[in-house]
């Protein structure tokens, strides 16, 4: 039998306000546990919260990013259960009125077509502290710096079919969501973090299966292993004649398996009520004209401009736009006068080479686009030729150096002088003497070797085309 | 100078114009609460070394012009559920027994603006959940007019420390009646503000959308003093509004000449005691002599106030209390060993049997599949009585009607039969789920002797409006004039 797999996803966001969603401390990844703790994100008995109003402003640029309806009339809601990383036993979030709903983000099926997936809602929540376990103590401590930073939800349909539109989707949002500066989305500090819904059935048949809920995916690789792990233990169920059950389960990335954590039989009832602490909160329509009149450029509309004004070819626009980084590169090199299409095969090429090489990620980088495009600049004027340009870069990325003091400090720029040449040349021909007499010899091929010692002792600082040139002279003279 | 006898600004005229040191006062009534309190349990916590200190300090910002406001110097004692700077702040609960806040309520901030001294925490019901201080896990409160009877509550400690002289003002919180009703069982005067006029930050919540502070004493003119300086927009509490500033001269000009005034019919029906009945029908004659305007109106709506208070009270209790679980602050069971038992053993000895009765009840009343039947309908309930209270007060100025269906309860007497305690909030949750401003203030006693209250229902932030009958109705009467110890 022929299977479907249908999926849809959560996709929880930290955003990157300064502050909490409710109270004045920092959102700032890596501090000591419990720095960034208040009477307020810490549930002090009679303490209140306040919402930070970037949070309402991140969240309607999402939305209007993601093609939403925005909810004029918005409310918090509180979703009650005990845990120790839950301070107040409440969460505040939206069910009733989330704050964007109805939305769309077009993605490349597995043929490569377009296909448009639908957003359900985004609705805006705070985030859990974080619980420790110390083996040695032999107890749970907790950590509440993470209590408080603001999230969004953004919860599709279930419209994807196959593990690569979920990878196009949640990049797509990635890039979204780090164009409109509302979050970094860095997976590995749990900046951007995906549910999956998954759930399979017969092909052509109109009822959904079964679903499970996978959590605990880290990165686009274990997102694509777990589904296809998922998808394949319960298409063996079903062929095997048993069932699947409602139940949400952890991928181990290690293992790569995923095992059951609840079922829906201890789901628990969170007892949702309107949030009373908060007020209502209206949204005009000048607030979201505002929001939208100051939408920074999205990767979409990037793309477009690329390929009509800067004459990249597609392929270079999709690779750029991956990330923000690679864009602010991008876009500054062309600035500082770099062609575009130049600065376009550097990045997709070199640079990106020296990040996978060092293993650094792209927002981790230290390459400026003012050494960037005066490595290409260089190169460009053949001061230095395109090797010696590769080598500058690398050690420009790797140790900061400044690319022009570099050159000149190691004496790397092209001998443009062509009078310096010729006592190099000679010397290699006097050196060379057997080559020189097989070439002599009506033997051609051995201008090969005599131009590899040459270009040697100019230590590749000068043109190619120039020495060779000026050899033949000086072998057809002798 | 008998400063236990006098009203709040009479004491702090007394000290502007040096005829007292704020020292002189604060001891006084620390010495009488030393000396007395151990027969009326009004506080759980006296800050007689705090007070002292401050009082020392206080006197030099008045010196120097620091605090020049009518209350400066003026000791105050505040309700346990709101939170005071390193001292002891419990809610009457074993769960907070050894609570002490890192930080001060708004309104605790405000008091120290206007350079009141605190005297200490005062007695109520377990986390405001009661009508008798009776729940209260440091045990009752006595009414100080007869003391085997209940001071009501939840501000039990707040009412009686003013009627037995141990503090001439106090600040209390109201729920569902709970400033109101113990200062009518006392016979002193309180202040039930308009939802949102006072900042709740630091308040420690009951129900957050019906909770708010204000102000008790021994007169109307006293109350607006101590309104006027915790009242207006709080940038921490996003429920507090930002409203017409509060005119202290226009709130004690004593007037309602010309004013209309509506007696809800079903507040002098059935279940009133005779004596309420008719101290509330004498004085609607006085505001007439006054020059006011009286008419009974019928108010059905009435009736569906004590279940939908109750319903919505409990569901945000049950959520408010939560955060009492054992692990971050508060009573931890010494029996627990593992999560699960921090939570069920820290909770179920932590809290006494009304919080748990309430908890419990709001648990209920969100579950999936009763929060349509419940809290839905509740909050439909909800906005017919808004409906109808703001309908009302389109023809009226201020409504009028009793505060409680009878006077102080002997203690004991309610406690077993809880029902019977929740219908005695009859008169004052429609208030709280209208989110109106109402005033209680003493009309008369019981052949018992026990003070008989009122209360003044008004417009949204107008307390100026009730705060200005009440003075006009206490500058002609003298019941908040008598003291249990006269």
């Amino acid at each position: 039998m022929e299977w479907e797999i249908v999926m849809g996803l959560e996709v929880h966001t930290e955003l990157a306000t300064k502050t909490k969603i409710f109270c004045g401390c920092s959102t700032e990844f890596g501090a000591g546990c419990n720095e960034h703790v208040c009477e307020i994100c810490s549930g002090m008995p009679g303490t209140l919260p306040k919402l930070n109003e970037k949070v309402l402003e991140y969240a309607i640029r999402t939305g209007l990013a993601t093609n939403c309806e925005i909810t004029r009339h918005n409310k918090f809601d509180r979703k009650n259960y005990f845990y120790p990383d839950l301070p107040k036993a409440y969460q505040i979030s939206q069910l009733y009125f989330p704050i964007c709903h109805d939305g769309h983000l077009t993605v490349k099926d597995k043929d490569g077509n377009d296909k448009q997936i639908g957003i359900h809602e985004i609705h805006m929540e705070e985030d859990a502290g974080k619980l420790i376990h110390d083996d040695f103590e032999e107890c749970t401590l907790v950590d509440y710096n993470r209590c408080g930073v603001p999230l969004l939800e953004i919860v599709s349909e279930p419209d994807f079919r196959s593990a690569e539109e979920v990878i196009s989707y949640l990049e797509q949002l990635r890039g979204i969501l780090q164009f409109t500066g509302v979050s970094d989305c860095k997976m590995q500090e749990g900046s951007l973090r995906a549910d999956v819904n998954l759930s399979v059935r017969p092909k052509g048949q109109k009822e959904f299966g079964t679903r499970t809920e996978m959590k605990n995916l880290n990165s686009f690789h274990a997102i694509q292993r777990a589904i296809a792990y998922e998808a394949e233990r319960q298409i063996e169920l079903l062929e095997d004649g048993e069932k699947v059950t409602q139940e949400t389960r952890r991928w181990d990335d290690n293992k790569g398996i995923s095992y059951a954590m609840r079922s829906k039989e201890d789901a628990q009832d969170y007892k949702y009520f309107p949030e009373p602490d908060l007020p209502p909160l209206e949204i005009s329509e000048e607030t979201i004209e505002r929001i939208q009149n100051e939408m920074p450029e999205l990767p979409a509309q990037k793309k477009a401009r690329y390929i009509n004004v800067l004459g990249l070819p597609e392929y270079d626009t999709e690779v750029l736009t991956s990330d923000r980084s690679y864009v602010k590169l991008f876009e500054e090199t062309v600035a500082l006068g770099a062609d575009a299409k130049v600065a376009s095969n550097w990045i997709m090429g070199e640079v990106m080479k020296l990040l996978k090489d060092t293993a650094t990620l792209p927002e981790d980088m230290t390459l400026s686009a003012k050494d960037l495009a005066k490595i290409l600049e260089m190169v460009g004027k053949n001061t230095i030729n395109r090797g010696t340009g590769k080598t500058v870069l690398e050690k420009v990325f790797k140790e900061g150096v400044d690319p022009e003091a570099y050159v000149k400090e190691n004496n790397l720029a092209q001998i443009t002088d062509l009078s310096a040449l010729r006592p190099v040349i000679e010397e290699v021909i006097a050196n060379n003497e057997k080559s020189v007499n097989e070439y002599k010899g009506g033997k051609t091929q051995a201008m090969g070797y005599i131009m590899g010692q040459a270009m040697r002792a100019l230590k590749g600082k000068a043109p190619a085309q120039e020495v060779q040139k000026l050899l033949k002279e000086m072998l057809d003279e002798n | 100078m008998n400063f236990l006898k006098m009203g709040a600004l009479e004491i702090g005229r007394a000290i502007r114009e040096k005829q007292a040191s704020v020292r002189e006062v604060t001891e006084c009534f620390l010495d009488a609460i030393e000396k007395e309190d151990s027969i009326y349990h009004c506080y759980n916590t006296v800050c007689r070394e705090e007070a002292l200190q401050r009082a020392d300090e206080v006197q030099k910002g008045i010196d120097e012009g620091k605090y020049t406001g009518p209350l400066a110097g003026v000791p105050v004692g505040i309700k346990d559920n709101i939170c005071t700077k390193g001292v002891k702040t419990t809610c009457s609960s074993k769960i907070l027994e050894n609570f002490v806040p890192p930080y001060n309520a708004t309104v605790v901030e405000r008091l120290l603006d206007a350079g009141l001294v605190f005297l200490g925490k005062l007695n109520m019901d377990e986390f405001a959940m009661g009508s008798t201080t009776e729940t209260s896990a440091t045990g009752v409160t006595h009414n100080p007019w007869n003391l085997d009877c209940v001071p009501g509550g939840s501000s039990g400690g707040a009412a009686a420390a003013v009627a037995a002289e141990l503090a001439p003002i106090t600040l209390g919180s109201d729920t569902g009646g709970s400033i109101r009703q113990p200062a009518s069982f006392c016979g002193i005067s309180g202040l039930k503000p308009t939802y949102g006029a006072v900042s709740r930050y630091g308040l420690i919540a009951y129900a957050s959308s019906l909770d708010q502070i204000g102000p008790m004493a021994k007169s109307a003119e006293d109350c607006a003093a101590l309104f006027s300086v915790i009242e207006g927009k709080d940038e921490k509490d996003g429920t507090s509004m930002p409203n017409p500033p509060f005119d202290f001269a226009e709130a004690t000009k004593g007037d309602v000449k010309g004013k209309k005034i509506g007696i809800p019919e079903e507040y002098i029906g059935e279940g009133i005691a005779p004596e309420v009945k008719d101290g509330i029908l004498k004085a609607a004659e006085q505001f007439k002599a006054l020059g006011a305007e009286v008419e009974f109106f019928p108010m059905p709506s009435v009736k569906y106030a004590i279940p939908a208070y109750y319903i919505i009270a409990c569901a945000e209790a049950c959520s408010n209390l939560s955060r009492y679980d054992g692990i971050k602050y508060g009573y931890k069971s010494p029996e627990a060993h593992d999560l699960m038992s921090v939570y069920v053993k820290s909770r179920s000895e932590g809290f006494g049997m009304e919080v748990k009765r309430r908890i419990m009840l709001g648990n209920f009343v969100l579950s999936s599949g009763y929060y349509d039947a419940y809290y839905n309908k509740a909050l439909k309930a909800k906005k017919i009585i808004q409906d109808a209270c703001f309908k009302a007060l389109e023809t009226y100025d201020f409504l009028l009607g009793p505060v409680a269906p009878t006077t102080a309860l002997k203690i004991g007497e309610s406690l077993s039969d809880p029902l019977k305690m929740y219908l005695g909030d009859i008169y004052t949750v429609m208030i709280n789920l209208a989110g109106l401003p109402s005033m209680a203030i003493p009309c008369g006693f019981d052949a018992q002797n026990m003070p008989i209250g009122m209360q003044l229902i008004g417009k949204p932030y107008k307390e100026a409006e009730i705060l200005s009958a009440a003075c006009a109705y206490q500058n002609v009467t003298d019941f908040h004039k008598k003291s249990p110890k006269n």
